[in-house]
């Protein structure tokens, strides 16, 4: 934070002046927290890192030792590669087009007066009510080779499509579930903005569309990039939708680390795809997060 | 024909009439501001200038044409929004440059421009800076760079100054008058502080309930104010119920609970209900009897170059004003005698209302 703030605007709650007579206590208050995540986050991460180095007997199916063929069968199989790069190409594609349909969508969500925006937010968090297993069957219901996708197809003339088991139907599913996760930032991020900013920019002779890019657009980036952050993080290890959508054939990183665990019991093999995962993300977000966060960071703090 | 002409204007939410049958014209390079206390329309009626609110009656005229139904961002005035609302993630040099790029200025004409408006608010070395690196009169300045960069043919000011401390609130009067003055634009301010009010503009508009009250340069405003509600809303005033015992051609008698008063009003009929209306600077402190009135300091206030008294007396509690010319000034508790010329005292038909609200928040 620059040392030019303000007075006019509100102070942040971390600004406040420290509490100088107990210098322990900030370690005290987040201490409950900080050991709830060391025990249900850290630990398991650490032993299934430690897992993918240990070696697997297909024989027995015992584990123990020290090794990184694991590693090395992943990096150098093409097969793993080939899913690796779908199951980015799958969340990449699914996090533009949540952004194309989820940013305009909570700018309308935003320009809405009550009780409709009440309503609309409710209509946009009501599906993560239901469990995405069973949004997942619906899907398949409706996309099946006897669901009303193709019956209407049929009764177009166009005939029987083969829609289910597709790239195509695994992105469709997972921006229709992470769509929310892109809205609700987005829509956070609106709701910071002065409504007057708009209005300075009409009174300037904009457009309504170039008030929205030049003025709009670059300030709830911010939410855009939080946003993209949770739907590409969130696609890139989802399970339930493309196992269920993809079938056998089309394989996600997540259903494999599932394959690896219970139907080889190669625990090992299963760890180490899955700490790959978790290194690819995170080295993606990172990366994404720096591009445009970095360009951004001086002028809106 | 005036530069903008307000017709008739009204706007209606609901049953709910924000601005009722508004009339107002506005000299070409004239400073007008729209006054009143919060909730009487005032912005309202800006919004319906500027364009962000449609009237639901009436007209707007600019420069003869008929701007009612036009876009805002059809319009091209200069606006300072309350909350400057400048573009956060713009440099200065940027949010001035803007509206210049939406009117297509060549690239080339656009630098000396910028420069130009930022030198005129004092603000040239801070052309690089994002609006979060500035204080709030920096802030202030470059709302009002932007919006005359592009030699706008209406300046509209939204509460310009309240987000400002009161040292800097001044400072910026004087400077946003001078401004003006240089550029000469036609400016319309709304404000509901009546010492901004006054300091800069040519005319004053005072709006009341939707309505305009009363139209007036600001010290006529102050000396002849059409309404008790304005009496009170401008400046501290000392309001005395009375009944008119003598009336004559030139003026008449008041009693005011039994002690006659003289006034200039002419036309006032014998028996009738009135207020008077005198402001406390206006009432002088004498001898105990050699006045109009005998009282007894109950209280007094140092304001610096003034002392404000509160002297009672037979008619209640008086506010009086007096300069501080550096004589020892009366004590608490002291009798005192109250004078005032029967030039200074204004008239209003009627019985007093009800003190409203408003004249607690007044200040002098």
């Amino acid at each position: 934070m620059s040392a030019s703030l303000p007075d006019t605007a509100p102070a942040s709650p971390g600004e406040e002046t420290p509490v100088r007579r107990f210098p322990t206590a900030p370690l005290f208050l987040s201490g409950p927290a900080a050991l709830l995540f060391a025990a249900l986050v850290l630990t398991p991460l650490f032993l299934t890192a430690l897992l993918s180095f240990n070696q697997f007997d297909y024989a027995t199916g015992r584990t123990g030792g020290f090794t990184l063929e694991h590693y090395l069968a992943v990096v150098t199989d093409e097969y793993y590669l080939e899913i690796f790069l779908r199951t980015f190409r799958i969340s990449a594609l699914a996090t533009a087009i949540c952004v194309v349909i989820g940013v305009p969508e909570a700018y309308i969500l935003s320009r809405m007066t009550n009780p409709w925006r009440s309503i609309f937010l409710l209509v946009i968090l009501a599906p993560l009510l239901v469990s995405v297993v069973v949004r997942a069957f619906g899907w398949s219901m409706l996309l099946g080779p006897e669901g009303p996708v193709n019956g209407a197809l049929i009764a177009l003339g166009i005939g029987r499509m083969k829609l289910l088991y597709s790239e195509g139907t695994v992105v469709v599913a997972l921006v229709h579930v992470m769509l929310p996760f892109m809205v609700i930032p987005v829509w956070t991020s609106l709701q910071k903005l002065d409504p007057a900013v708009e209005q300075a920019a009409l009174s300037f002779g904009a457009s309504r569309a170039t008030a929205i890019v030049r003025v709009v657009a670059p300030q709830i980036l911010p939410g855009i990039l939080s946003g993209s952050l949770i739907v590409f993080g969130l696609s890139a290890s989802a399970f339930a939708i493309p196992g269920l959508l993809g079938g056998r054939r089309l394989k996600m990183v997540a259903t494999v680390v599932y394959d690896q665990y219970l139907s080889d019991l190669n625990w090992p093999m299963g760890a180490a795809v899955a700490v790959i995962l978790l290194a690819a993300n995170l080295i993606i977000m990172l990366t994404y997060h720096r591009m445009v966060e970095g360009h951004y960071r001086r002028r809106l703090g | 024909m005036s530069f903008l002409e307000l017709k008739n204007i009204t706007k209606r939410y609901g049953p709910l009439t924000a601005v009722g049958d508004v009339s107002l014209s506005v000299e070409k390079g004239e400073f007008v501001s729209l006054l009143g206390p919060s909730g009487c329309g005032k912005t309202t009626t800006l919004q319906m200038i500027a364009g962000f609110v449609e009237p639901s009656v009436g007209t707007i005229r600019l420069d003869g044409r008929d701007i009612t139904r036009a876009k805002a961002n059809s319009r091209g005035l200069g606006i300072v929004f309350q909350s400057y609302a400048l573009f956060p993630h713009m440099t200065v040099f940027d949010n001035v440059s803007f509206g210049l790029e939406m009117q297509r200025v060549p690239k080339g004409e656009r630098k000396p421009r910028v420069e130009e408006a930022l030198s005129l608010v004092h603000l040239s070395p801070y052309a690089k800076r994002y609006p979060r690196e500035l204080s709030g009169g920096q802030r202030q300045r470059v709302a009002l760079a932007r919006a005359l960069v592009i030699r706008p043919p209406v300046l509209l000011l939204d509460e310009p100054l309240s987000n400002l401390d009161a040292k800097l609130r001044e400072a910026m009067q004087f400077e946003l008058r001078e401004i003006q003055r240089k550029v000469g634009t036609t400016t319309v301010m709304v404000t509901h502080d009546q010492a901004e009010a006054f300091s800069i503009s040519d005319r004053v508009v005072v709006m009341e309930a939707g309505r305009i009250t009363q139209i007036d340069q600001p010290y006529r405003i102050y000396e002849h104010p059409e309404t008790e509600f304005i009496s009170r809303f401008v400046g501290k005033t000392n309001l005395l119920p009375g009944k008119v015992v003598t009336a004559t051609g030139a003026g008449a008698t008041v009693s005011l609970a039994g002690i006659s008063v003289p006034v200039e009003t002419a036309g006032l009929s014998v028996g009738e209900t009135v207020t008077l209306c005198i402001r406390p600077e206006k009432l002088h402190l004498t001898a105990p009897a050699g006045g109009l009135l005998t009282g007894r300091v109950a209280d007094r206030f140092f304001l610096g170059s003034q002392w404000l008294y509160h002297i009672d007396g037979p008619l209640g509690t008086l506010m009086v004003v007096t300069p501080n010319d550096g004589s020892t000034p009366a004590e608490q508790g002291a009798p005192v005698g109250l004078d005032w010329s029967p030039s200074v005292v204004r008239v209003h038909r009627g019985a007093m209302a009800e003190a409203p609200d408003v004249a607690l928040e007044v200040t002098g």
